[in-house]
């Protein structure tokens, strides 16, 4: 415990390769593993056009995970992704029927409404006490109850802005498209926050032990409200990029993203039970899972195939080194 | 003396939930446009009936401190199995019943050892089983469709004696062949004793692995009960995502409704199934109100959040902040 205290809690970024973490190291050998199998069967799986294709694809869900990693540190967890990710992607089109001024908002407005989800998930976890997988499972719920009655049942007609298809699928950097650039800036304010802040360390401590982090002075309800907000508007945001991306919003567009998110983040060797991880797993756990979903669909494996691939695959990987360790 | 006491305190969830239900039944029967007969009853109980099913099964793993977010696709599973198997004579239906509960019971040991003798967290591991569920479930049934031994399904869904809804008599069966005998048994003290606290348990050498194991697989076994009366309704099978993840969160709502503790080690079946049977009630409360039926995900999901959110009642008891933390 007590290394795992240390190495969670000072920096361990810079130092990552002296103190490598196994789980980490084995996320990125499946990556390689992964890129020969794919190389395997077919040619241009190693061209740099379909790796930039991939990273692009990750981005998505790397925004996603980046908010559930930050819930998951804390011990808890985030099962309102689905609606939160539609909910953000809707409300962004939504904004954008109304005039130049609705526009302009689009995106702050989509991401308003997911941090508006997580905060709700963060009073009733932080201050009523109600178990996170509860409370999130019922905004979800609730969110879900509120877009089928904005859309009436159907996919909504709106579409994205210009500005969320430039996130996208632009490029500013020639070759390197937008959304990876955007996944680049919230990963290293995430790394700076986890690493360099006090509400990182807070984090950490609270998932290690909140009670022992509530004694040591911190407002422990207070940190838990923000990194539920944080995560729903990152959900939120993934969505607008989604939207941005498929340039326009769908009824149940976030459902592909709860497993994978969870999935990304636990592969990453983040403990589920909270306080041990780092960012750079996560970013393992996520370009390993769209490689796996990439393979999949070359192969053009069908939707029932992949499911079950796809639980079989995080199942074992979680039982090479996501095993809780042996009681007593 | 005080036992009366202590009996009306372990149940006053379920009676809580009884309550709302009673409550809710009446107001729902008497601005029927049917009023109160036997055939409001009948599809008022087949439609709680389903939920009440999924409900117990997620009791038994609730009560173990664990959740199962893979029932819901366990029902679609069984579903799609029974529209293949429970047909023909009345031999290989009865054969296609037993297969389908195995199934059921395969899906839930799976599930139990995959927690239990894995050690992996239930959130991640039942979301990832479900996956897999879901896709089997998929690889059966692509497009909705098959059949059901309509004798059968008829018999089960209809009345007994033109007043009892068999459904209901079914749900007394199940809740006398499964719960009760699990619930006094060995097994069923250890689940609990692991849900209330897992280490005093293991100290007092209680049998806690194999009570929680078996906790796990009934409720595979109970997730397909519901998912073979899914199949009597509809008559046919259906892989649905949303419907599977519906299922599986109206449990968790009908288990918190039921007065099962979240945290494990309290509450019965008996009052997930009324909480089950409330929850129900309280979602076509709309349609006899003539609500546009786009609200009911919305209504649904506020009473699932008020629901879970009545529990927060117990901190105005907390005198000492760190109680908080527990």
């Amino acid at each position: 415990m007590s290394e795992t205290t240390l190495g969670g809690i000072a920096g361990r970024m810079p130092k990552f390769i002296r103190r490598a973490d196994p789980a980490v190291l084995t996320a990125f050998a499946c990556i390689v593993i992964l890129l020969l199998l794919g190389s395997l069967y077919s040619r241009s799986f190693l061209s740099p056009e379909y790796l930039l294709q991939q990273l692009k694809v990750a981005s998505f869900l790397g925004v996603i995970a980046t908010g559930m990693m930050l819930v998951i540190l804390l011990g808890q967890i985030d099962l309102s992704v689905p609606w939160a990710v539609a909910a953000g992607a809707m409300m962004a089109c939504a904004a954008a029927a109304y005039g130049p001024v609705g526009v302009a908002l689009a995106i702050p407005f989509g991401v308003l409404c997911g941090v508006a989800i997580g905060v709700v998930n963060g009073i009733g976890v932080a201050y009523l006490r109600i178990p996170s997988m509860i409370i999130t499972l019922a905004t979800n719920a609730v969110a879900q109850g509120l877009m089928v009655v904005y859309t009436g049942g159907f996919s909504p007609q709106d579409s994205a802005t210009a500005a969320m298809r430039y996130l996208a699928t632009g490029f500013t950097i020639p070759g390197v498209p937008n959304a990876v650039i955007i996944w680049a800036l919230i990963g290293a304010a995430m790394v700076f926050v986890l690493t360099r802040t006090s509400f990182g360390r807070a984090v950490y401590g609270i998932g290690n032990r909140e009670r022992a982090a509530y004694l040591s002075g911190i407002d422990t309800r207070r940190i838990v409200l923000i990194a539920f907000a944080v995560s729903g508007g990152l959900s939120a945001f993934g969505g607008v990029l989604l939207a941005g991306y498929a340039s326009k919003a769908a009824q149940s567009m976030g459902d592909a993203y709860l497993l994978p998110s969870i999935a990304a983040v636990v592969l990453g060797g983040t403990s589920i039970l909270g306080g041990r991880g780092s960012y750079l797993g996560t970013v393992a756990g996520v370009i390993l899972i769209t490689l796996l979903q990439s393979i999949l669909s070359v192969m053009q494996m069908p939707e029932a195939g992949r499911q079950i691939i796809y639980g079989v695959v995080i199942v074992a990987m979680l039982l090479l080194y996501g095993r809780a360790p042996a009681s007593r | 003396m005080k036992d009366w006491r202590y009996l009306l305190a372990e149940q006053r969830g379920a009676l809580l939930a009884l309550g709302i239900f009673i409550v809710m039944f009446i107001i729902y029967t008497t601005n029927h446009p049917a009023g109160f007969t036997a055939n409001v009853v009948q599809t008022a109980a087949n439609k709680g009936v389903l939920l009440a099913f999924v409900a117990m099964a997620q009791t038994l793993v609730v009560i173990t401190a664990g959740i199962d977010l893979s029932v819901g696709m366990i029902l679609l599973l069984t579903n799609c199995l029974a529209s293949w198997l429970v047909v023909g004579t009345p031999l290989e239906t009865t054969l296609g019943v037993i297969a389908v509960l195995a199934a059921g019971l395969v899906c839930g040991a799976i599930n139990g050892a995959i927690v239990i003798y894995g050690r992996l967290q239930p959130i991640v591991a039942t979301i990832a089983t479900g996956a897999v569920y879901y896709g089997i479930g998929l690889l059966l049934r692509p497009f909705p469709g098959g059949s059901v031994n309509e004798d059968l399904a008829d018999a089960l869904t209809g009345k007994l004696f033109d007043v009892i809804p068999t459904s209901l008599v079914a749900l007394l069966i199940v809740v006398l062949v499964v719960w009760v005998p699990f619930s006094r048994s060995e097994f069923g003290r250890a689940a609990y004793a692991a849900g209330s606290s897992e280490t005093a348990a293991y100290m007092s050498g209680v049998p806690i692995r194999r009570g929680k194991f078996i906790a796990y697989a009934l409720a595979g076994l109970l997730a397909s009960v519901g998912g073979l009366f899914l199949t009597f309704f509809t008559y046919t099978g259906e892989a649905a995502y949303a419907s599977g993840n519906a299922y599986t969160l109206f449990s968790i709502a009908a288990v918190v409704l039921g007065g099962v503790s979240l945290f494990g080690g309290k509450g019965s079946a008996i009052g997930a199934i009324f909480g089950a049977l409330a929850f129900r009630t309280i979602g076509d409360l709309l349609f006899v109100f003539d609500f546009d039926p786009l609200w009911q995900p919305l209504f649904q999901g506020v009473i699932l959040l008020i629901a879970v959110s009545l529990g927060a009642f117990a901190l105005f008891r907390v005198r000492n902040r760190l109680e908080w933390f527990l």
